[in-house]
Order: C-alpha cells, then structure tokens, then sequence
C-alpha cells in the first residue's frame, strides 16, 4: 500500500514538473495543480494510513482503541485542499486574463518585463 | 494571551470591515491607517514584553502545544510583526496620496490589511503548517494587489511570481508532511526537542527541501527570476510594500526553521547557505549594474542584500557544525549580524521604493534617462534619498554600516575568507548603483519633458513626504542607537541558538523534557 502511493507519489510530481516546464500556460497550470496533489498525497503517505481503524472513539471508551489511523494529516490535507481551490481559481483567472492581453498561450514570448 | 493574537486580527477584522465599505475609499484609507497604527503599536508591546526575556504564548481553541495551533511572541517575532506593521503604516499613508482612484476603490486597502496580517501571522506561528497557512495567504493577497489594474506588465510579471512562489509553497508542504512522518510532530517547539534524536544524516534530508522552498520565497540565488521580472510593475507602494516585506517572510521562515535542524547538522548545509549567500550578492548586485530604471536597480538590490542576510546564517552554522569552545558567542554575533541587517533592511528599501513612487509622482516616469534635476526641484526628497541610499550601501555611522560590521567580523573571526570578500565588493558595487541613481536622477539639468514646478497634478503632498521622512527618521535613531539596537539584536540571536526557554513556554510539563545536552 505505502509502495503504491509512494509511486503515485512520485508519478505526480514527475508529472507535474513536466508540465510546468512546458511553454504553454495551460499546462503550465495543470502542472501547478498536479503537484499540489503530490504534496497532499504524500502527507496521506506520510499518515501511515490503517485499513479499516478510524479514528473513532467506541461507545464508553475514553480514547480510540490502537491501531488507528492518524487524524491530523487528514485535516492538514483538507486545509491545503481549500487553499489550493482559492490558488488555482485565482490562477486561472489570470492565464484567461494574460491570454486576452498577450493574445497568445506561450510563456517564451511574455519578456517585456524581463529586459 | 489573546496579545500574542492581536497584531494578526487587528488588520484582518480591518480588512474584514473594508469589505463592508466597498467602494469608499477615503473611508477604507481611514480604517486602514487606524488599524495598522492599533497593530503597530500592539507589536511594540509585545516587543517590549519579549525583550525582558518573556516568551508569550497563546493556544488556539484550547488544545494545548504541541497538538493545537500555538502562537508565540520572542525576540525574533515580535521585532519582525513591528517591522511589518511599520512598513504596513507608511504603506498605508503613502497610498493616499499617490494611488490612482480606480485601484483605490477596488480593494487596494483591503488587500494590504489581509497582507500585513497574514505575514504578521508568518512572524508569530509557532506551528509549521501554520506557517504554510499564512504563507498561501499572504501570497494570495500579494497574487491580487500585484495585478489590480490589470495592466500588460503587471500580468507579465505575475505569472512568473505566482508560478515560482507557488512551486516553492508546494515544496514547503510537502516538506510538512515528511516532518510530521519523520517526527509526528510540527509544533516548531516540539520540533526542536525531537530533532536532535534524529538521525545526522536524516535531519539534513529534511531540512534541504526547506531550504530549497524558502529560498524561492527569500529570491536567492539561482531561483530570484521572479523578482526582478514582477516587483517593478505594480504602483510604486505596492512595489514599496513588497520590497520591504515578501522576501524577509521568506527569510524569516528559513532562519527559524533551518536552525531547527542546525544542532544535527553536519556543515554540508552550512556549506550550501553560504554559497548560496555569496552568489546571491553577486548576481543581484552584477544584474543592477546593467539596469536603466530606478525600480528595476533596486529590485535587483533586494536579491543582493537577501545574500547579506544568509550570510549571517551561514556562518552561524559553520560555527556550531564545527563546534569548539567559542562557538556558542561567535554563532550568536553572525546571527545577531542577520538580525540587524534585516531589520535595517526592511526600514531602508521600503524607504527607497517609496521615494522612487515620489519621483514617478514628480515626473510620471522613473526611468534614469528620462530623469535629472530633481535636487533642484525637489531638495527635500534628494536628501532622504541620499540618506536612505547611503544607509543602504554601508557608509560608517549609518544603519547598514553596524550590520555589515557584524557579518565581516564573525566572517573573518571564523575563517570564512571567500564571503567576507563577497560581502566587501557587493558593498562597493551597491554604493556605485546608488550613486547611479543619483547622477541620473538627482543631480544634473531638468530634461526639457520634465513638467512645469508647481504643476498641481505633480505636487508631493504630506501624505508622500510623511512616510519617507517617518521611515528615514527610523533609519537614523537606528544608526544612532546603533549600540542599543545591536545588544537587542544579540539577545534575538541568544534566544534562537538556544530554544530551552522557548520549549518551556510553550510545551506542557508533561511531554517528555528535553534530553540531556540539547542542542546548542
């Protein structure tokens, strides 16, 4: 199972890395976004998920019972999944704005502010 | 202590009631000055208490440390949330006298409240995924004040600073979530106490990619593009605000963090940030040389000077990886050396940016081959640029000049020949760009396109004098208490090579002490 996410793991930032090195700002977004599934993936990887132990409290119990799967990343995960939808809404706002500026979708073009 | 709070929800329910306004701007300009006045002067309070050795700590939701999210006020904290609200203020103020009203009417207050606010949040988390939190929204706010108005260069140039900022969000969470599986814990205390029984290698592993991530953010040397390419496009105060504030958060965040793993470390990191240093003046100060426009050089300016920062770091860390039995005080000078220099830093390039927004409000450009004359025609303003511009290069007795003392010293002290010699000739080259930018624009005859003396639309009113005079008159009681502010910058440095009093604030009694030694 922890093999299995580490590839996906790493298949996402692979990805991702590939895209944003593209000169197209469409997939220059794509990439953003697929590396941000790599990051929240890899926290997954790194709660050492439990099949079938959640983090429940049984009925008269103080506490969960050992083995469970940790809480915290899940909810570290949610946060950055909610930040990263206000990220990528603003991001694709401003490619759909560049785009009707510039008139093209290529990043090597867009150095008028470089010189 | 709800204090500890105060700098961070002071602007952001500000923020929060300029939303309720949309659309009036002197009302949101009002509310926007009061809020950052209440947070500056909530930030000296906390300075205050910090520096009698107190560590405030304020739990969230009353889950104790190292579970819930922990905010905490020490030396290195509080300066830096007053330095924010500071340069918050004067941004505030210069604002209404120089931002256009289509900008000012369409969120520009509302989105610097949420900016200071989110980057006073970065300066007092005690919490790494705190941190990232405040990070993204910190950066989200400067995506938006960045391309309000929506102009060609200002697109341009976001999409450079988004894409590269956000890769290097992305690596510091991702990083998160090796620590917390490494350690099962990012509370920055905890992190301190449960590092040092990580293995050598290990610890050095994670802290890299954290290096990586915030240098991104600090625009070191090779990942700065982002910089130079955005930071002149936006309205001068935005550029202003910026200057003064983005890339110490990012500078910030790696101090507090690198030096979490610097027990462990073994000199290879202290190797990378020194080289990393020494490149990053270099390129800065080299890409200035080749640039025509006012903004442009002093983008380029704050990479340079990003280098002087690391430099104090690193040689901090070469003295504790090495050991030996002046390590502890030689560490904390190169470190209070850092301290310093951000601190004038942060006062000084504000103070620039804002002055370079006065002259493109005196002559609509600020292009040097455009420029000349404005000594004669504005005298007040080609004095607190050269006081300013001095003060950044390091001439003696002035602000910059006690920083760089302290960096050359620990430099030479611990034998690192190769950037002290860096930092010398950064200096001499830094004063030349100054002096470049004040032959073109100060000095010299009036170009025959300049606008008539007097043209009201051109005329610097209190509201554009008030924050440059403000921030130089910080500039210079730094000079002149430059013994005072040094001994409070070698405490900051004191606190943050040994976290024993910080882990006694803020971790309960019952998790497990600290084991025997530490880290030093």
């Amino acid at each position: 199972m922890i093999a299995l996410l580490s590839l996906s793991v790493a298949a996402l930032f692979g990805a991702g890395a590939y895209m944003l090195m593209r000169r197209s700002l469409v997939k220059l977004v794509m990439g953003l976004v697929l590396f941000g599934h790599g990051a929240n993936l890899l926290i997954f990887t790194m709660a050492r998920a439990q099949r079938g132990r959640p983090p429940l409290v049984p009925e008269g119990a103080e506490a969960p019972t050992a083995p469970f799967t940790d809480p915290l990343p899940l909810a570290l995960i949610l946060t950055a999944i909610v930040i990263s939808f206000g990220i990528v809404s603003y991001a694709i706002v401003l490619i759909k704005r560049v785009y009707q500026d510039v008139g093209a979708d290529d990043l090597s073009i867009m150095t008028t502010t470089d010189r | 202590m709800i204090t500890v709070a105060l700098p961070v929800l002071i602007p952001l329910t500000a923020g929060a009631l300029c939303l309720l306004v949309w659309g009036r701007a002197r009302l949101q300009a009002g509310l926007a000055i009061a809020a950052l006045a209440g947070m500056l002067a909530s930030s000296a309070a906390l300075l205050i208490r910090a520096d009698s050795g107190a560590i405030d700590v304020m739990h969230f939701g009353a889950w104790d440390a190292p579970v819930g999210i922990t905010f905490v006020s020490d030396r290195f904290g509080a300066l830096m949330s007053v330095l924010a609200s500071l340069v918050g203020l004067a941004a505030a103020i210069f604002s209404v006298g120089s931002l256009d009203p289509a900008r000012a009417r369409g969120g520009h207050y509302p989105l610097l409240l949420t900016l200071v606010g989110a980057v006073a949040g970065a300066f007092l988390t005690g919490d790494l995924f705190n941190l990232y939190v405040w990070f993204e929204l910190l950066l989200l706010s400067s995506f938006v004040l960045l391309t309000l108005g929506g102009t060609r260069p200002q697109l341009e140039g976001a999409i450079k600073y988004v894409t590269l900022n956000l890769i290097g969000s992305l690596l510091f969470l991702a990083t998160v979530g090796l620590i917390y599986g490494a350690t099962g814990t990012l509370n920055m205390a905890h992190l301190s106490r449960l590092v040092p029984e990580l293995d050598p290698t290990f610890a050095t592993a994670l802290a890299a990619p954290l290096l990586v991530a915030f240098g991104i953010k600090a625009a070191v040397f090779p990942v700065f593009f982002w910089l130079p390419a955005s930071y002149h496009t936006p309205p001068p105060v935005v550029s202003a605000l910026f200057a003064g504030l983005l890339t110490k958060v990012g500078v910030y965040a790696l101090i507090r963090s690198v030096l979490l793993f610097a027990g462990q470390e073994t000199g290879l990191l202290a190797t990378v940030v020194l080289w990393t240093a020494g490149l990053t003046m270099l390129t800065g100060v080299l890409g200035a040389v080749a640039q025509s426009d006012m903004r442009r050089i002093l983008s380029f300016h704050i990479v340079s000077q990003i280098g002087y920062m690391l430099m104090g770091l690193g040689v901090s860390m070469a003295v504790v990886a090495r050991g030996g039995p002046e390590a502890g005080g030689l560490a904390a000078l190169a470190l209070a050396g850092s301290v310093f220099y951000i601190f004038h830093h942060i006062v000084v390039k504000t103070n620039l940016f804002l002055v370079s927004g006065a002259v493109i409000r005196a002559r609509g450009d600020s292009n040097l081959a455009g420029l000349g004359g404005l000594l004669a025609t504005h005298p007040a303003l080609a004095g607190l640029f050269l006081f300013s511009a001095l003060s950044l290069a390091g001439i003696p007795i002035l602000s910059g000049f006690w920083a760089k003392v302290a960096l050359v010293k620990s430099g030479l002290i611990a034998g690192q020949w190769a950037i002290v010699a860096a930092s010398l000739v950064v200096s001499i080259l830094t004063l030349f760009s100054m002096m470049k930018i004040w032959t073109g624009a100060f000095w010299g005859a009036t170009p025959a396109s300049a606008p008539p003396a007097g043209a009201r639309e051109r005329r610097l009113g209190a509201s554009i004098y008030g924050p440059i005079a403000g921030l130089a008159a910080v500039t210079l009681a730094l000079a002149a208490g430059g013994s005072v502010a040094f001994g409070f910058a070698s405490r900051t440095a004191e606190q943050l090579l040994d976290p024993a009093d910080y882990q006694r604030a803020v971790l309960p009694a019952s998790v497990a002490p600290a084991s025997a030694g530490g880290e030093g």
